[in-house]
């Protein structure tokens, strides 16, 4: 008797399953046709450079130092390596933006400086300084998870801009862009 | 004779591309030597299976032979040795990599609900349940 009645209020809860499996299902296959990000923003981008000093990785050129950055001018931190293949793909990019007058300081990651002569005689020495990271010190204490990332550091010393991979030509313009935003204080 | 000598250099140029795109350099100190105080050592050891590689996504750095991984195993053994609490190293690396360089579970505004989730399931099957269990109280009306 009162069966009849309780039933039309049942009936939507038995499909309740098959949606929620539904929603599950369109849920993963989303997570799965997308392409995997596999990059690892750094969270140090807004804040103040770590403390560091590395001696210099090239007799052509000075080591680097935190004080470096704190001289007004905004520069450039290229983290690279003589044995990172994308390093070579990005050197004529930052030989542009030297050129361009944006002083660029590389951190050369455990390398060799006979390694790093050559990496420099063959493929150009955009660098202002070189400084040698043997034990990824700087690597680390900046957020950078691999080679080659560039940050953009303001005249403050602060980190203001991160590009993860090599700085191929689509990318020069924006990060002459953000030097340029750099300028202005935060 | 010239087939062999031509396999023999691809042979050559396989094993010789890997070792072009790796670091010469010896490991740091500390990234395969434990450290000299075992209570120390098993302290580093219980954080470092906590910490992601960041080179190999889903290892460990205790895991990985990655020289990224050695280096910041280096980081953590020399931060234990000189007395620094195991938590402080792993924010010292949140604070550089965000939550993702850590692997144990921690409660915050974005994971809660991973742990709510299986409670709200375990409701709701209660609730979809709860007829069968109580149906039978009277003498059946079926």
């Amino acid at each position: 008797m009162s069966a009849p009645d309780k039933k039309p209020g049942k009936r939507w809860a038995i499909w309740l399953p098959l949606v929620l499996f539904g929603g599950f299902f369109v849920l993963v296959m989303n997570g799965l046709m997308r392409p995997a990000d596999r990059d690892i923003e750094s969270a140090m981008v807004g804040k103040t450079l770590p403390e560091f000093t590395l001696v210099a990785g090239s007799p052509e050129r000075p080591g680097i130092a935190t004080e470096d950055f704190r001289k007004g001018d905004v520069r450039l931190l290229n983290i690279f390596a003589s044995w990172c293949v994308p390093c070579a793909a990005e050197a004529p990019q930052l030989d542009q933006i030297a050129r361009a007058g944006v002083p660029i300081d590389g951190v050369a990651i455990r390398d060799r400086e006979q390694d790093i002569a050559r990496f420099l005689a063959r493929y150009g020495n955009p660098f202002a300084t070189i400084g040698k990271d043997d034990i990824s010190e700087v690597q680390l204490g900046i957020g950078s998870s691999g080679v080659p990332e560039t940050f953009v550091i303001d005249g403050t010393g602060t980190i203001r801009y991160q590009h993860i991979g090599p700085i191929m030509e689509r990318d020069v313009q924006t990060i002459l862009a953000e030097v340029k935003k750099a300028e202005a204080p935060l | 004779m010239s087939r062999v000598l031509t396999f023999l250099a691809l042979v050559a140029a396989m094993l010789a591309v890997p070792v072009a795109a790796q670091d010469q350099l010896p490991p740091a100190p500390y990234a395969y030597r434990q450290l000299e105080d075992p209570a120390q050592e098993q302290k580093a050891q219980d954080l470092m299976e906590t910490l992601r590689c960041l080179k190999c996504q889903s290892q460990s750095i205790a895991d990985s032979d990655a020289s990224m991984a050695g280096d910041m195993r280096n980081q953590v053994r020399l931060r234990i040795k000189a007395g620094e609490d195991p938590e402080a190293i792993r924010a010292w690396l949140v604070e550089r990599y965000g939550e993702y360089v850590s692997y144990k579970p921690e409660l915050t505004t974005l994971t809660w609900p991973l742990f709510a989730a299986p409670l709200v399931l375990l409701l709701l099957a209660l609730l979809l349940l709860r007829k069968r269990f109580t149906r039978r109280l009277p003498e059946g009306d079926e």
